[in-house]
């Protein structure tokens, strides 16, 4: 079985996620594909993506996937990388489309760039470099990075959540904005933690570890009301993976 | 809290080795592309830029070996230019591992290649590089530059400025400035150069050409407003190692990824 399926559909650069993973499981059985088969068959799904909005979900429906990444966001441990965040949200006005639905809210464009940054300099898009992150919700894919660590980001566009209990973490540009949200089996982060050195892989470790509680043996299965409600817990076995925290949030204070 | 400026070591290779160009003519060899980029990575290197200069396009498949093999090592961006003509060369890149394509000559050759590339795979990982001379701030007339290719061998009469803002409009994601009158200098970067670019357009600019000292570093961020700044001899041969680098940064002010 594949443990890990990074889902191809013809946008950006996969390979980066792909050596990281490895680089961070090299036990594990990692594959590339754009067969919905093989995705619906693996125990983890990370969903990648780059360049621009309406050309990731164009590619997404003519090789077919839609369908298989909706199931997988909805019973298996689901990582979203930068559109791969974005694409999971209601509406994005990068080509004023409708995204996948699977979260409430939207996705913006930066403030136009005639704006300035903290030291009056010109604002600029894409938001490309080292940002700090700070986390708002205990998670276990947080274990180990510490606050404020710094990420890699390249993006013209982030998410403005309508749910706030689901914002795991915030950046500014110079406002704050949400970099990363995690919901039941759902993490997804605007940054690339591939690219993010010592803390990204931290996180892409972390991912490989997760069991959150509507996954078991590797079995797809629906998400009940119940499990919704339910805080993640960890129920792998490898004692590389030791247990995390209960996730609780603490979202309100963060930018207060 | 806040975006921090980057420092980008920059390999120039020639036949699998680093190299540092004097002035484009007697070539130093400085190592071995995989160690040198593992030794960065470790040192804190925020990205890494690869310039394929290889002459014989025989070689070319050298640099996506290469780049490659540094993917599967180093967990940081890689920018990678040189000899880029055509879609399928930056998809080669992409595929190879690079996260961003840098594109000079065959910009000014074939702008719509600009347009094809960034519609296809993003503006994020379409960085255009512009090598400037100064011309015609004799005599007390305020500075303009000309864009120069091939190396910087050849003249095309393109206004920098505009060009800059041209390639922005046509999907470029960063702007890499070299100065062709401080490269090689070490006295530091044409800092009226690297402004006039970070004031005209809404992309990063990477400034790059004549750093000889960490004062240079700062002063192109500083003066020069570079959304990052590029250096090559000062870390190839050992004189400052990158974290000396972002830890005099850090003292002058400037956000660093420490």
């Amino acid at each position: 079985m594949t443990d890990i399926a990074i889902v191809d559909y013809g946008m950006g650069n996969l390979r980066s996620v792909s050596k990281a993973l490895e680089h961070v499981a090299p036990q594990a059985s990692i594959v590339v594909t754009s067969d919905p088969d093989i995705l619906r068959g693996a125990g983890r799904v990370v969903v990648p993506g780059q360049g621009a909005m309406p050309d990731c979900l164009r590619e997404l429906d003519a090789r077919g996937l839609r369908g298989a990444v909706l199931e997988a966001a909805a019973g298996k441990p689901f990582l979203g990388i930068c559109i791969g965040l974005q694409m999971l949200f209601e509406r994005s006005e990068e080509g004023d489309i409708p995204g996948l639905g699977i979260l409430p809210g939207r996705v913006r464009r930066f403030a136009a760039p005639a704006k300035t940054d903290a030291d009056g300099y010109r604002l600029k898009v894409p938001h490309m470099g080292w940002n700090q992150v700070r986390q708002t919700l205990d998670h276990p894919l947080w274990q180990g990075i510490p606050g404020d660590a710094r990420f890699y980001f390249v993006h013209s566009y982030y998410v403005e959540t309508a749910d706030t209990e689901s914002v795991a973490a915030c950046s500014a540009y110079p406002l704050a904005f949400t970099c990363a949200v995690a919901r039941d089996n759902i993490f997804a982060v605007q940054f690339h933690p591939e690219k993010s050195h010592e803390a990204g892989l931290t996180l892409l470790r972390n991912f490989v570890c997760w069991a959150p509680r509507s996954y078991t043996n590797g079995r797809i299965r629906n998400l009940s009301a119940q499990d919704a409600a339910s805080d993640s817990i960890l129920l792998n076995s490898d004692p590389t993976c030791s247990s995390f925290p209960q996730s609780t949030s603490k979202m309100a204070s963060a930018y207060a | 809290m806040g975006l921090a400026k980057r420092i980008i070591p920059c390999l120039d290779v020639t036949n699998g080795r680093v190299v540092k160009g004097v002035n484009f003519t007697e070539l130093r060899d400085a190592g071995d592309p995989v160690e040198i980029s593992r030794r960065y990575d470790e040192q804190g290197a925020d990205e890494l830029t690869f310039l394929d200069i290889t002459a014989s396009s025989d070689d070319r498949d050298l640099i996506l070996h290469i780049v490659e093999e540094v993917a599967a090592q180093v967990f940081i961006p890689l920018t990678v230019g040189g000899g880029v003509r055509q879609v399928a060369d930056v998809r080669r890149l992409l595929n190879a591992g690079a996260d961003k394509v840098s594109i000079n000559t065959s910009a000014v050759q074939n702008p719509q290649l600009v347009a094809d590339a960034a519609e296809r795979y993003g503006a994020q990982c379409i960085v255009v590089a512009i090598d400037a001379k100064r011309v015609g701030d004799i005599g007390g007339a305020p500075p303009r530059w000309e864009v120069f290719t091939h190396g910087g061998r050849k003249a095309t009469g393109l206004d920098v400025i505009a060009w800059a803002r041209k390639m922005q409009s046509l999907g470029a994601g960063e702007i890499l400035l070299t100065s062709m009158d401080s490269d090689g200098t070490r006295l530091g970067f044409d800092l009226a150069l690297t402004r006039a670019v970070a004031d005209a357009v809404d992309v990063p600019v990477i400034a790059s050409g004549g750093v000889g000292n960490l004062q240079h570093l700062a002063e192109g961020v500083l003066q020069g407003r570079a959304d990052a700044v590029l250096a090559a001899s000062i870390f190839h041969y050992g004189e400052y190692t990158i974290q000396q680098a972002k830890a005099y940064m850090a003292q002058q002010g400037i956000e660093v990824r420490l």
